[in-house]
């Protein structure tokens, strides 16, 4: 039985390996649950074919990265995938469903046509704007803190449902709708294109404007973040983190305008980092808030020493081989080659 | 009402339905993989378009089945926690590794390379496209045997020991991966995998030919099927013999069950047919050939075989349901070898594809490997209750602390998704079977491309309004 926890601080190493998960899982998953966000208001159907074939190819491997946070999670940390998970029954339930619908519209709506072929838009509609939903419902959940009795989850069935849940979730939903809009303006052209930088141009606003009332409520609610945040001398370490995120949001203004085509994706990747990052920072140390911290909820030491050996060797491959699928279906998606 | 309903029993009906619908597609989509990958070697070697055409049909088949694979199956690695997560909080330790181990090995290759497999043979070439659909196959093949591994587990506990607060600690890993019936249980699924594509392969073929459609295709399809049957039928048989020894020795009552056998004796005859009255322990109006029973199992006619009354009535496992499906199971294996005899048979006769009636038969055999493949796992599941880690932790002690009303709703809305959305996807599978190989309709991942987008650029040509 070989053990690595006389030499390295395992728990640390997983919390931000499944905070990494978590991330390109946002990342990844969140563009092409934008372009299903935006899938309706897209001009004509043509538009919406070339939306669908700018993420056919990813959306199987980007939702990897759930199934990766979630089973990461129960190795790593099964105290807190066994709290967390009935506590959100209903939104993970709900994201799951809404993921349902809305991959399998990837297969079945081009074998669709009529009516049905309508039906399944909406199917990868709603499925995408219902999981992207619950998402936010789950982390506006989580920064609110969890109950916990013992190693269970004490809470009732509906602790997760109020309005500042409601009001994440709405924000995750323009979030994820900037995702989508760049991805759409960086892999298309034309009226497609046109269209897609006005949808950025449009929720850039809503982000910021949602970005900054869980940045400010959140030390409002809780006392222990807002010491984090607002004592001297961390007001000066974490003020760059707020700032960068305004330059950013700037940059990505002035990019749309300037008809830049890689930039304002790569700078809304920017947006959700430092979003995360401050998030990441007022959450420490904790994986069920404000109850159970990453060393609480730790797995044996040889459960996580076996998987992150596992981890070492398989991450970086997967890494090369999901880069090398991304360069195979580089470029805009109007150049029909490839499918 | 439903308020008061047991949250143990919709927390497993719920899981059951769940798995039960979501192993369909794993069952087919290993075997598919692995013979898209012998068709598109066939292609590159032969240069055959035959094989070309079969292969393009199928990869479209493939695509929606593995696609619904992919959405149940990302609802099973949450349900683990969502119901189950006194069981998730206490095998964590040993349970989690193995699964981390099939997201990292299997989950991550076979997504991506199932785009470069679908969307990609005119961006990588036909070398770099074979080789995705091979990794794919293999893909299908890690994450078996990763996910049998950790059931196998649970089925055969071993190289863990149990904590003061009640955790597993895992003591020995190639123990816990390599537990007693995890090679029976690893063979007998890719096996039964094999042979449920095999039959349905054979199935559409002999449709075809019946109908006088695509013959050149349906004749390489059926034969290839028939390949299965002829050689693959009886070696399943003989693994389940196997995985029958191995379930004797650890789980001695899930084989009392199977059998139905309450007292214990030498000699004890097979029940064909019977009726386990799990109160009475009896089994009513049963019809026994003597001594087989011991025979199968123990290899000797006079072997002694354990009867249910050995253990507590709180350690059976309910017997009807096992007893019934595992003689399902085994009657449609035998048809399966059957099957290959009469086809072995009729092509030695140079007659397997001009016998109208064998045809039939093979048309009436299409979905018997899925109906084969959820008797086996209802035998192997219900057959270790009341345990859920057999010996170790029960299944009524792992439920989440969620409320019967969640879980009744949350099934209601899984019931309901699963028929519709999977109903909808056999019916795009059966037009696409309709449509049949070789022909060059619009359809697929073309995605709204007039031709099918492995077969030709042309409509990149023709710019926006082909988009």
């Amino acid at each position: 039985m070989f053990n690595f926890g006389g030499y390295i601080d395992l728990p640390l190493i997983w919390y931000g390996i499944i905070a990494t998960a978590i991330f390109m899982y946002v990342l990844l998953d969140g563009f092409d649950l934008g372009v299903g966000i935006l899938f309706p208001f897209a001009p004509s159907d043509s538009c919406r074919n070339r939306m669908m074939n700018s993420v056919a190819p990813f959306w199987d491997g980007n939702e990897t990265w759930l199934v990766l946070s979630g089973g990461g999670m129960f190795a790593a940390f099964p105290l807190a995938y066994s709290i967390l998970m009935p506590a959100l029954y209903i939104p993970i339930i709900m994201m799951l469903l809404g993921l349902i619908y809305r991959g399998v519209a990837f297969e079945f709506r081009f074998k669709a046509t009529g009516n049905a072929r309508k039906f399944w838009d909406y199917s990868f509609h709603f499925g995408s704007l219902a999981a992207t939903f619950m998402q936010g419902m789950v982390l506006g959940t989580f920064v609110l803190g969890i109950k916990v009795h013992g190693r269970g989850f004490a809470g009732g069935p509906f602790d997760w449902l109020n309005a500042y849940s409601v009001m994440v979730g709405i924000a995750l939903i323009f979030g994820y709708a900037l995702l989508g809009s760049t991805w759409l303006v960086m892999k298309t052209d034309g009226i497609t294109q046109d269209w897609a930088r006005k949808c950025a141009a449009y929720v850039l606003g809503y982000v910021g404007l949602f970005l900054a009332i869980v940045s400010i409520s959140m030390p409002m609610m809780n006392t222990s973040i807002k010491i984090l945040w607002f004592s001297m001398p961390n007001i000066l370490f974490l003020l760059p983190i707020p700032l960068t995120t305004l330059l950013i949001f700037i940059m990505i203004w002035h990019g749309l305008h300037q008809r830049k085509e890689y930039l304002p994706f790569l700078l809304s990747i920017g947006v959700f980092l430092s979003g995360y990052i401050g998030l990441g920072i007022s959450l420490w140390p904790w994986l069920v808030p404000f109850q159970v911290s990453f060393r609480q909820a730790a797995a044996a030491p040889q459960s996580q020493s076996l998987l992150l050996a596992g981890t070492v060797v398989m991450l970086p491959i997967i890494l090369v081989y999901t880069s090398y699928t991304y360069f195979v279906f580089r470029g805009k998606t109007s150049d029909e080659s490839h499918y | 009402m439903i308020g008061n309903l047991n949250p143990v029993f919709l927390a497993r009906f719920q899981f059951a339905f769940t798995l039960a619908f979501h192993i369909i597609f794993p069952s087919f989509t290993i075997g598919l993989a692995s013979w898209l990958a012998v068709l598109e070697w066939r292609w590159l070697r032969t240069g055959k378009t035959v094989y070309g055409d079969i292969y393009r049909m199928w990869v479209k088949i493939f695509a929606v089945v593995f696609g619904m694979g992919v959405v149940s199956g990302v609802v099973m690695s949450f349900q683990f926690g969502t119901n189950w997560s006194v069981f998730s909080d206490r095998v964590g330790n040993v349970l989690g590794p193995l699964l981390g181990f099939e997201v990292l090995t299997a989950f991550f290759l076979e997504a991506s390379f199932l785009g470069v497999m679908l969307f990609g043979l005119n961006r990588v070439g036909r070398k770099m496209h074979f080789a995705s659909t091979c990794i794919v196959a293999f893909g299908t093949l890690v994450s078996a045997f990763w996910i049998l591994s950790a059931n196998s587990w649970m089925q055969t506990p071993q190289g863990f020991r149990t904590g003061a607060n009640g955790l597993l600690y895992p003591t020995d890993w190639m123990q816990i991966i390599f537990n007693p019936s995890f090679p029976y249980r690893f063979l007998h699924m890719v096996t039964a995998s094999y042979l449920t594509t095999a039959f349905v392969v054979g199935g559409i073929a002999a449709f075809y030919l019946r109908c006088n459609r695509h013959v050149k295709h349906a004749r390489v399809m059926l034969g290839m099927a028939m390949i299965m049957a002829i050689f693959v039928a009886p070696f399943q048989a003989f693994l389940g013999d196997q995985h029958g020894l191995n379930t004797l020795q650890y789980q001695p009552a899930k084989v009392s069950a199977i059998e139905s056998i309450w007292n214990t004796r030498q000699g004890a005859g097979l029940k064909l047919f019977g009726w386990p009255e799990q109160n009475q322990e009896t089994t009513a109006y049963a019809i026994e050939i003597p001594k087989l029973a011991s025979l199968i199992l123990t290899h000797n006619l006079n072997g002694e075989i354990k009867g249910l009354k050995e253990w507590p009535k709180d350690e059976r496992p309910p017997v009807a349901p096992v007893f019934w499906s595992f003689r399902f199971m085994v009657g449609i294996g035998v048809l399966m070898i059957l099957t290959g005899l009469i086809g072995a048979i009729l092509f030695l006769r140079k007659r397997l594809f001009n016998t109208p009636w064998f045809h039939h038969w093979c048309m009436a055999m299409t979905p018997v490997g899925f109906l084969a493949v959820l008797l086996g796992w209802a035998v192997t599941e219900i057959g270790r209750q009341p345990y859920i880690v057999y010996g170790v932790i029960r299944t009524s002690q792992s439920v989440s602390p969620i409320t019967g009303t969640q879980l009744a709703l949350s099934l209601s809305a899984f019931v309901f998704t699963y028929i519709f959305v999977f109903g909808a996807g056999s019916y795009y599978i059966l037009r696409l079977i309709g449509k049949g190989p070789g022909d060059t309709e619009k359809i697929y991942g073309a995605h709204g491309v007039e031709e099918p987008a492995i077969l030709t650029d042309l409509a990149a040509k023709e710019g926006e309004k082909h988009v």
